[in-house]
């Protein structure tokens, strides 16, 4: 799960190597989310392919991989930026100001929530809770916590990914 | 030498504790043995340094790389007076004044470090658990009077009968009549962080845990369904589970017994609604996380249609002590039908947030106040949600109510996962209200409509009493809307979801007509 390095989308060889990554997985009685999570760890998002490909090799229909493809918040149907940066927003970082962060981080990124930097650098995503809650406000910055968030803390981290140190 | 610690738990390396490893390495080198353990959960200090001394440790915290060269000019290394030290560390009164047992660890182990786990009495319970029948190790556990830590809190001891009593039929898939242990690692409650401390800071004691719940039920295979959102827990899991098994505690043949149990994490895809048992059943299946109707009783007819124990992680890392010291030990603490210790955890606009194990029965304003140092911005607390996104906010006029599972229900709350946060007098609980509805709607399986439809109309009703638009026939709808989501949801998020808003309505009433006002137009409380 290190940061996402988007790949060139051949179509044929995404198909081949999802079907790697499921004969490695599907042995195990209920696979689906193990492979869907290697799926998006070697792709940094679940292809649209994948749907179709994982059917077959588990025996489901398309419907019912799509089903879950589309229930759980973590998976994303489009490639993200080079890093996602998650910003914390349930109650104990809400008590601690993270409203506001999130506006002033939304501002500084020019972006909304699920959408990625123009550059192609960063993916916001909303998440609530990490377990930082003593230290609140809290982000996450591909898969490192960073508590106790200031805007010019998170200024100083997107500066160091920039210049390839984070 | 001098030895150093400092905690490598994530809330430790996400306020720089790597940085300041790497500072103190880099200058100190030779002269200092640094060794990363797990935290004390005191987190307002961390990163806390401790420097051993012939009196004890003494604590530096929260440092800087920057507060390196005053340290080192004070004499860090012998414990050396400065503006940041804590004195002796066990002797500080946040510490001194918990009853810590399942936490009894902390600051005192290196979290992957086996020979750590056993000085600190770790194995013990397993070993006297495999000397004893799957009837005695249960008979403990209900003499213990552990209740389900995850938020239903339903006597651990119960559930393992069942599973113990139930016949495990044939599964194909597992070539055996299998029954299983599952741990709730979902952890999804806004204000907790107890399970990821188990897992990142002694992941061996929830294996253990896990370990006599299996021999307990004649479990033989495990899984951990943890939240997508705790990547370190789960490095550190990973690691553990493999050194387990080089060390024959996991595997065929547990200990040379006759027993076998084999254990796996599985990752959770960011869902809130995993957590409840059901649906992380169906998720761990491999399907959508919808719950499933009650009964059949998971215990009976649970992951894959066998017999399964589903517990939280506190619950199991529970266990390895009561084995130990026996049922009756653990039952000693606490009041009433809340028995043992239970681990708290402040956060939120709190001065002193951290970990507090505590016997049931401590008021609230104790843990606010005397644990809490009151609220992080100095201003009046204004109130506190307990219990997770589904908990009531509590004003000040409860704080003498003792945390126990019946004194909270009695005034509406609950303990829930011990999760407590505080809000201070400028925080804009209308706002908090409408958070409450819009999390429902989220997070909603969609199984039923009272809770899929019902929080998306509570939303709009909200925001409409918040712009002042027919503030009475609105309220009278938004309690029709709460009614109903009460009584006719399936699972208790449709079925709690209403709680939060209606203890705002009740004690912060005012609240909901803020929208147009400043944010510490709450100030009057
Ligand atoms: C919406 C919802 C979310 C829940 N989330 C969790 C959770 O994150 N962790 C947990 O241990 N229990 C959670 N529970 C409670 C579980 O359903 C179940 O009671 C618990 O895992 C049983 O373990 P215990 O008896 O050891 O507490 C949740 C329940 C509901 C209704
Ligand atoms: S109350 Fe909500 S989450 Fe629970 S079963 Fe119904 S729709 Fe699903
Ligand atoms: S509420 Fe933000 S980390 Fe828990």
């Amino acid at each position: 799960m290190a940061a996402h390095i988007p790949l060139a989308p051949v179509e044929s060889s995404t198909e081949a190597r999802i079907r790697t990554l499921a004969s490695d997985l599907k042995q195990q009685p209920g696979a689906l989310l193990p492979i869907l999570h290697a799926v998006q760890d070697t792709f940094g998002y679940v292809p649209e392919c994948t749907a179709a490909v994982l059917a077959t090799e588990l025996a489901l229909s398309r419907a019912e991989v799509h089903g879950v493809i589309s229930f759980y918040h973590h998976f994303r149907t489009r490639p993200a930026g080079a890093h996602v940066l998650h910003i914390c927003r349930a109650e104990a970082c809400q008590s601690m100001g993270s409203a506001a962060l999130e506006r002033d981080i939304k501002q500084l990124l020019n972006i909304d929530y699920h959408q990625t930097t123009a550059d192609g650098s960063v993916t916001l995503e909303p998440v609530y809770c990490l377990g930082n809650c003593a230290c609140s406000p809290n982000i996450r910055l591909d898969d490192a916590i960073h508590g106790r968030m200031t805007l010019a803390r998170t200024e100083r981290l997107l500066q160091q990914l920039k210049e390839g140190q984070a | 030498m001098t030895r150093l610690y400092l905690s490598c738990d994530s809330c430790a390396l996400s306020v720089g504790a790597d940085e300041l490893a790497q500072a103190l390495t880099a200058q100190l080198g030779e002269q200092i043995d640094l060794q990363r353990t797990s935290t004390r959960g005191m987190f307002w200090l961390e990163p806390l340094l401790e420097v051993e001394t012939p009196q004890g440790r003494v604590g530096y915290g929260p440092l800087t790389t920057e507060d390196l060269p005053s340290l080192l000019a004070a004499d860090l290394l012998n414990g050396g007076d400065h503006p940041l030290c804590i004195g002796l560390v066990e002797q500080h009164p946040y510490l001194a004044r918990q009853q810590r047992l399942t936490f009894a660890s902390l600051g005192h182990n290196r979290p992957l470090v086996m020979e750590d786990y056993a000085a600190q009495g770790g194995w013990s319970g397993l070993q006297r658990a495999l000397t004893l029948s799957a009837q005695q190790i249960v008979d403990e556990v209900k003499e213990s009077g552990l209740r389900g830590r995850g938020g239903a809190a339903f006597p651990t001891g119960i559930k393992w009968q069942t599973v113990l009593d139930a016949q495990a039929p044939y599964h194909r898939g597992f070539d055996e009549a299998v029954k299983f242990i599952v741990c709730n690692a979902d952890e999804g409650d806004s204000g907790t962080f107890s399970d990821r401390l188990v897992m990142e800071d002694n992941p061996f004691q929830l294996i253990e845990g896990m370990l006599i719940a299996a021999l307990a039920t004649g479990a033989t295979r495990g899984y951990i369904y943890l939240r997508a959102e705790y990547p370190h827990a789960h490095r550190v899991l990973q690691q553990a589970i493999t050194l387990a098994e080089q060390q024959g505690y996991l595997g065929e043949a547990i200990l040379g017994s006759h027993h076998r149990f084999h254990l796996q994490v599985r990752l959770a895809a960011g869902a809130y609604i995993c957590g409840e048992e059901t649906a992380l059943l169906e998720s761990l299946e491999g399907k959508r996380g919808m719950v499933r109707a009650k009964p059949p009783l998971p215990a009976l007819e649970g992951l894959f249609g066998q017999p399964t124990v589903v517990n939280n992680v506190i619950s199991l890392a529970s266990v390895p002590l009561i084995l130990n010291k026996g049922g009756a030990y653990y039952r000693d603490f606490g009041q009433g039908r809340s028995r043992g210790t239970m681990p708290l955890q402040l956060a939120g606009n709190i001065r002193q947030g951290g970990l507090v194990e505590v016997a049931f029965g401590v008021t609230l304003r104790e843990i606010l106040y005397d644990f809490g140092g009151g609220s992080a911005s100095g201003r009046p607390i204004k109130a506190v949600q307990i219990g997770g996104p589904l908990g009531a906010y509590i004003p000040p006029a409860h704080f003498d109510t003792p945390l126990d599972y019946e004194a909270l229900a009695a005034i509406g709350g609950m303990v829930g996962h011990g999760g407590i946060v505080v809000f201070d007098d400028q925080a804009d609980l209308g706002q908090m209200a409408a958070f409450a509805m819009e999390f429902c709607a989220l997070e909603s399986c969609g199984k039923c409509t009272p809770c899929r439809i019902g929080s998306t109309r509570a939303q709009e009703v909200l925001a409409r009493i918040r712009q002042g638009e027919d503030a009475e026939d609105n309220l009278a709808l938004l309690t029709d809307l709460c009614d109903t989501m009460e009584q006719a949801s399936l699972c208790a998020l449709g079925g709690m979801a209403p709680y939060p808003v209606k203890s705002i309505v009740k004690y912060f009433g005012e609240e909901l007509h803020s929208v147009s006002q400043t944010p510490s137009a709450g100030g009057q409380h």
